[in-house]
């Protein structure tokens, strides 16, 4: 291997996280086949719709309290150039891997290419739901891609697969190797069914599954009226679950093959609770001990942006993405819980990483905020703010709505609100957040909350 | 007297595939603040309906599998009914799956058939590769602003009537300048999701012809959409940049990161 294109990459470093592996990729093809390869302990994967970063950096936090070193695309830069870029940053300048195990979070339409590359020994996947339909198509497209790795997967390898989705434990028929399936039995908010929930259906019959329960979007226990088949008996599955705020976490209980364990997760959410469980199912499937799961998760510590709290100005802000409508349902659940959400700022952009069309705001329940939280002040924001404030008009907030185009006078009006130790949620989508961490940063706080 | 309307949300579980339901949402509001009474009723598979009876009917759009099941559903007399409610002067607005549906028949891409109604003189066949992007219209009384993202192209038949001419998009089928069609009061189009939130001055369209035909007149005041309409001339902004751009989308593909 070139030591030149090292050095040569380790210098694009610093021009974004893409670029350097593609220059290496078009140069030496196997690239990530070699360096991947010289991991002893190989690699894992973490695919589907939502939670592929927060599920990714659980098991990180959990293999490094086993001891291992690990090398993961903790930017977020999911393509195989970015896998490849986050590879060569970690190795030494003669091409060699010190670290014992990878972790990476893989793009849906990335999976059977990086599957061909890696040595992979289990591979996540979390769930499907519609999400930038204008850059993946539809959303059986989508399944089909990641099916497709699936069947690329070594013998040996696991695949850890979320029971509650259905369209994530259809993929069980394109498996050969081990299976593992993870789910939860303990319903937080029984039976909730929302409007604008996805539709699935029996891939035999063709029928729209009936649900005995809902956990969160179309995730929960699921049976087609016509054959009979439905969810599979998760071989991990939490049996009980105890909910805080948005400031808290989830206590969980869970049944494992070697036995009931209890474990904390420093995160609230519904869907948290999948992340953590989809982590914890593929610790047990790479056999690592107990302990290290537990602290793992206990010690985890949010992502950037996922349910991120920062001090500014004297306030807490809670910094929160938003991308979907199963993802923000979930966030307005959790306001509604904190019971006095007041002051929220909404930052929607549509550039390409956002995915542009933002009809999606119309699936998301903001009838439900507006009815049952205080909401004194409202900030929009962003390349799309006049529609997400005509949204929240015909959720019935028309007064009290301020708008705003630049993402940093947004920050400073929003701030205004709570008073000195209030709360401030923001919810941004994803290049909202980037631009709202720059305005955070040039206004001199970028500490996190407990380093305040 | 106060006024009432029957709006009828027809397959809403079924077909609405992004954000679709935001036209039923403004249409229920939009009426509220006209002081007129809304009543939305919701119908599926299966559902005996005498279509006849609603002022308003609101379908959305579905991919390949609920569109089956919605084609198949429309077969025989539950598509003639709706077809005479259309004659009948019955509102309708039927988006992107919806509308391919209302057609005479429509090819997907993988070969397959699904029959349509019939209500519009138009066919569809699914083409290479999606047409996806902002989209702005030029339709008689205003501009339609939204957004499109469909594999079907349509090709209107001699007696069909576009709803509009594409400003900016692609519309139909990316070729004849083309978007929608209507007949009587049933609208047609590719703009999916929240179409009438997007387009007041259009949803205000569909309310007046609804009491026209209910009451024999369609007063409406006023409403305040200054906010509507900034975000409707943003998304004009922006389907004259996306034409600017302007390439046939290949889902899938790589093209970017998608952090999510
Ligand atoms: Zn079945």
């Amino acid at each position: 291997m070139s030591k030149l294109l090292i050095k040569l990459c380790r210098a694009l470093g610093y021009a974004g996280s893409n670029l350097p592996g593609r220059v290496a990729l078009f140069l030496y093809p196997r690239i990530l086949a070699r360096l991947s390869g010289q991991c002893r302990s190989g690699a894992v994967l973490v695919t589907g719709t939502n939670g592929k970063t927060t599920t990714a950096l659980m098991l990180t936090g959990i293999l490094n309290r086993a001891g291992l070193t690990v090398v993961h695309n903790r930017s977020g830069a999911n393509l195989i150039s970015g896998i490849t870029a986050t590879y060569l940053q970690a190795c030494d300048w003669r091409g060699r891997m010190k670290a014992a195990i990878g972790v990476a979070e893989v793009d849906e339409a990335s999976v059977a290419r990086v599957v061909r590359e890696m040595p992979v020994r289990a591979i996540v996947v979390t769930n499907f739901f519609r999400d930038q339909l204008d850059r993946f198509g539809e959303l059986d497209h989508t399944v089909t891609l990641v099916g497709r790795g699936l069947e690329l997967l070594g013998d040996k390898a696991w695949a850890l697969l979320n029971a509650d989705d259905p369209l994530v434990a259809g993929l069980a028929g394109a498996r050969r190797g081990p299976i593992t399936f993870y789910g939860v039995e303990a319903d937080a908010d029984p039976g909730e069914h929302h409007p604008a929930r996805e539709i699935r259906y029996c891939s035999r019959c063709e029928l729209p599954f009936r649900y005995l329960a809902v956990t969160y979007g179309h995730l929960g226990h699921y049976r087609c009226p016509g054959c009979g088949d439905g969810r599979p008996v998760p071989d991990i599955a939490v049996t009980g679950i105890w909910q805080g705020g948005a400031g808290a976490g989830s206590l969980l209980a869970v049944r494992t093959g070697r036995g009931p364990v209890e474990l904390a997760v420093p995160l609230p959410g519904m869907y948290n609770v999948y992340n953590a469980l989809a982590a914890v199912a593929c610790s047990d499937a790479l056999d690592l001990p107990w302990q290290a799961v537990e602290e793992g998760l206990a010690a985890f510590t949010a992502s950037f942006g996922r349910m991120e709290r920062l001090a500014v100005d004297g306030r807490e802000v809670l910094l929160i993405l938003v991308k979907n409508p199963a993802g923000f349902n979930e966030v307005i659940r959790i306001l509604l819980r904190d019971g006095d959400c007041a002051d929220v700022l909404i930052a929607i952009n549509n550039k390409y990483a956002d995915g542009t069309d933002v009809s999606w705001l119309w699936d998301v329940d903001f009838e439900r905020l507006v009815a049952g939280a205080r909401l004194d002040r409202v900030t929009v924001a962003g390349t799309r703010a006049e529609a997400m404030a005509v949204r929240l008009k015909y959720a019935g907030l028309d007064r009290g709505v301020t708008m705003c185009s630049d993402l940093g006078d947004a920050l400073r009006v929003a701030l205004q609100g709570p008073g000195p130790g209030g709360r401030l949620y923001v919810l941004p989508t994803y290049t909202a957040m980037l631009g709202l961490r720059d305005a955070i940063r040039r206004l001199g706080y970028a500490r996190r909350y407990w380093e305040a | 007297m106060r006024r009432s309307l029957r709006i009828l949300h027809l397959y809403p579980e079924l077909m609405n595939l992004y954000g679709d339901r935001g036209n039923v949402l403004a249409l229920r509001a939009r009426c509220r603040w006209h002081g007129i009474d809304p009543r939305v009723e919701t119908a599926s598979l299966g559902a005996r309906i005498d279509y006849g009876a609603y002022d308003v009917i609101v379908i959305g759009g579905g991919q390949d599998r609920e569109q089956r099941l919605v084609s198949r559903d429309l077969a025989g007399d539950r598509g003639h009914a709706l077809a005479a409610a259309v004659e009948d002067g019955v509102c309708l607005l039927a988006v992107c799956g919806a509308y391919q549906l209302l057609g005479k028949y429509y090819v997907t891409a993988g070969g397959e058939t699904f029959p349509g109604v019939g209500v519009f003189d138009l066919v569809t066949e699914g083409g290479d590769g999606r047409l996806v992007g902002h989209i702005a219209v030029a339709a008689e009384g205003g501009t339609l602003a939204g957004f499109e993202n469909h594999g079907g192209r349509t090709t209107l038949g001699p007696v069909a009537r576009p709803l509009g001419k594409v400003l900016w998009g692609y519309g139909n089928n990316g070729r004849d300048g083309t978007e929608g069609a209507f007949y009587r009061n049933a609208f047609g189009t590719y703009l999916h999701g929240p179409l009438l939130p997007g387009n007041p001055w259009f949803a205000d369209r569909l309310i007046a012809l609804a009491l026209e035909r209910r009451y024999g007149e369609a007063e409406l005041e006023v409403l305040d959409d200054q906010m509507d309409l900034m975000a409707h001339r943003e998304v004009i902004r922006q389907s004259r940049l996306d034409a600017r751009r302007g390439s046939v989308r290949q889902p899938g593909k790589e093209t970017g990161a998608s952090p999510r």
